[in-house]
């Protein structure tokens, strides 16, 4: 089969691939009919996540046609047309007993990594380096799924790939990203970063009653995505982001802050991301947290800040002392995607919100590689790339 | 004009504008300094002889200065600074060499002038600045079914925060109470 696959930073190269095979008998093998590059695919183009390895497939945004199941897989058959989470979770662990299936405690088959990394493993990923498992991604015409009678969300036939593909990550995230802030109607919520996952916790908090949602970004064509969901919007390009939040707010700055940036803060914008920039070239600071610095110093104290942009390693100059003193609330994590999936299916299916708004860009799997740099550098209006593995002959699609 | 910004301008942005006034000045005082005590700029130099060519330099500064200060656009001639600024540092090389015995004094100088050119470099820079323009307007891309203001807390009709997510009651704001 044919699959995106990585052969160092900035190398990502289609090419041929063995298929994948059931390997345990609650696997399923789906054909993959739309798949995305996501934002945190670009930290992993970049070079920036370590023990990815040359050959690694990458894709965890996934959805397809199930066309063979493992004996043991009595939730799946041939036919189903399923999205596939980007957490793997084996659903019997202690963690996804209480639905915390993002820190699942089986499913990374390279645990040992994640206990010297993290302390404690995580869930396995889709296409996302060994720490996280190893396990090839979805940017590929098939993806082998583990766990199978788990996680996989079966989609009805009357919904585009376009309306529930994001059901993967994105759309969960930005929503657990809101939900995470525990908004009350008195609330302004101020999100960082208007990429995809900002775009959906800006919907998502304005759908969760808040008050004012401010969008925070330098990319014309993101704020203007932001504007159309009702939110105010900072260009930190050219306005002084923590002056005009104390405007919006009578001096007080957001009750809610939401980071939908992580580890790769602009580096050109302020001093200390030129200092976090000139580090992580020295490999001695392995993320850029210039956002998340300036959420602490805009929240109002007593505030919440939800961080559901990716981070990987080591940060300094963390503003620490201010995140006590102010008695912030931070919650963090990757997505639960389960605990949400069945919900927020039902508000695509109702017409609460079409998720399909935020793709600018369909291609076949033959054109990723070329899109990533477009996506990375943000070129030709670009906010999000889906790809179709089977239409690769075709060229770009959109 | 891109109608998703404001006129609160980051430091970054107001800075240039406000610094090139300050190059002008200074680029008027160092090149009369050069041009009236060229014997005094070479001693502290160590660029001995070279005196022409310091009141040479020294008009060049006096013209860059007066070019920023009464040009509507200061632009070009800071970086006019810029590269007069590369031009005193290959200056200073040529006289950095074994053969002066004042060598020590230009490598100062050679260390002073890479700090102005910095300035310069970024003030010049600030100044070129041009704001990113809205190529396509996803204006219309709201994916909600009603204008924004009727989907505000939508949602909340069948939805309510997992308990692990919600801030416990007694920390919540007295506000929201």
């Amino acid at each position: 089969m044919k699959a995106l696959c990585y052969h160092g930073k900035h190398d990502l190269r289609y090419e041929t691939v063995p298929d994948p095979k059931i390997e345990h008998g609650r696997d399923a093998i789906i054909k993959v009919t739309s798949c995305a590059i996501c934002g945190s695919d670009l930290h992993l183009f970049d070079g920036l996540i370590p023990m990815t390895k040359s050959g690694d497939i990458f894709g965890h945004e996934t959805m397809g046609e199930v066309v063979e199941v493992g004996p043991e897989n009595k939730k799946l058959k041939a036919g189903d047309r399923v999205v596939v989470p980007f957490t793997i979770a084996c659903g019997e662990c202690d963690q996804c007993r209480r639905g915390n299936f993002s820190v699942c405690e089986r499913s990374n088959r390279k645990k040992n990594l994640g206990d010297l990394v993290f302390g404690h493993t995580t869930a396995g990923l889709f296409g996302y380096s060994h720490l996280t498992g190893g396990y090839p991604g979805g940017q590929a015409e098939y993806l082998r799924v583990p766990f199978a009678d788990v996680a996989p969300i079966k989609v009805p036939d009357g919904l585009s790939d376009e309306q529930v593909l994001f059901l993967s990550d994105i759309f969960p995230t930005g929503w657990q990203a809101a939900v995470a802030c525990d908004i009350q109607p008195t609330d302004t919520v101020a999100i960082w970063g208007c990429g995809p996952v900002g775009q959906f916790a800006i919907r998502s908090a304005l759908l969760l009653g808040a008050k004012q949602v401010i969008a925070i970004d330098r990319v014309p064509e993101r704020l203007s995505m932001a504007a159309a969901a009702g939110a105010i919007t900072i260009d930190f390009d050219e306005e002084a982001v923590l002056e005009r939040l104390k405007d919006l707010t009578q001096g007080k700055g957001p009750e809610k802050c939401i980071d939908c940036v992580g580890m790769e803060a602009d580096v050109h914008r302020s001093i200390d991301s030129m200092y976090d920039g000139v580090k992580q070239m020295l490999k001695l600071e392995s993320d850029r947290p210039h956002v998340m610095r300036e959420i602490i110093y805009a929240c109002r104290p007593a505030g919440t800040i939800s961080m559901a942009g990716v981070y990987g390693g080591l940060v300094d100059k963390f503003p620490l002392g201010a995140l006590m003193n102010k008695g912030l609330t931070l919650r963090t994590g990757q997505t639960h995607v389960n605990r949400w999936a069945d919900d927020l299916l039902q508000r695509i299916e109702r017409g609460q919100i079409d998720p399909s708004f935020v793709i600018t860009h369909t291609v076949g799997l033959d054109q990723g590689p070329a899109m990533y740099k477009t996506f990375r550098d943000k070129q030709d209006a670009c906010v999000k790339v889906v790809m179709k593995p089977h239409a690769a002959q075709q060229g770009a699609l959109q | 004009m891109n109608p998703y910004r404001s006129d609160h301008k980051p430091l970054r942005r107001r800075l240039p504008k406000q610094a090139a006034p300050g190059l002008g000045w200074f680029s008027i005082g160092l090149g009369v300094a050069e041009l009236l005590m060229p014997r005094l700029v070479a001693r502290a130099t160590g660029m001995h002889g070279s005196e022409t060519l310091l009141r040479l330099y020294g008009m060049r500064q006096i013209a860059t200065g007066i070019g920023i200060l009464s040009a509507p656009d200061p632009k070009p001639w800071v970086w006019g600074r810029v590269a007069g600024d590369a031009l005193d540092l290959l200056t200073l090389g040529a006289h950095a060499g074994p053969h002066n015995p004042h060598r020590m004094r230009t490598c100062t100088a050679m260390g002073v002038v890479a700090a102005v050119t910095a300035a310069d470099a970024a003030c010049a820079q600030g100044l070129s600045h041009r704001p990113l323009e809205l190529q396509r307007d996803y204006s219309d891309r709201s994916g909600l079914p009603r204008p924004p203001e009727q989907m505000r807390g939508a949602a909340l009709e069948d939805f309510r925060p997992p308990v692990d997510m919600r801030t416990p009651e007694p920390l919540r704001p007295y506000a929201v109470h």
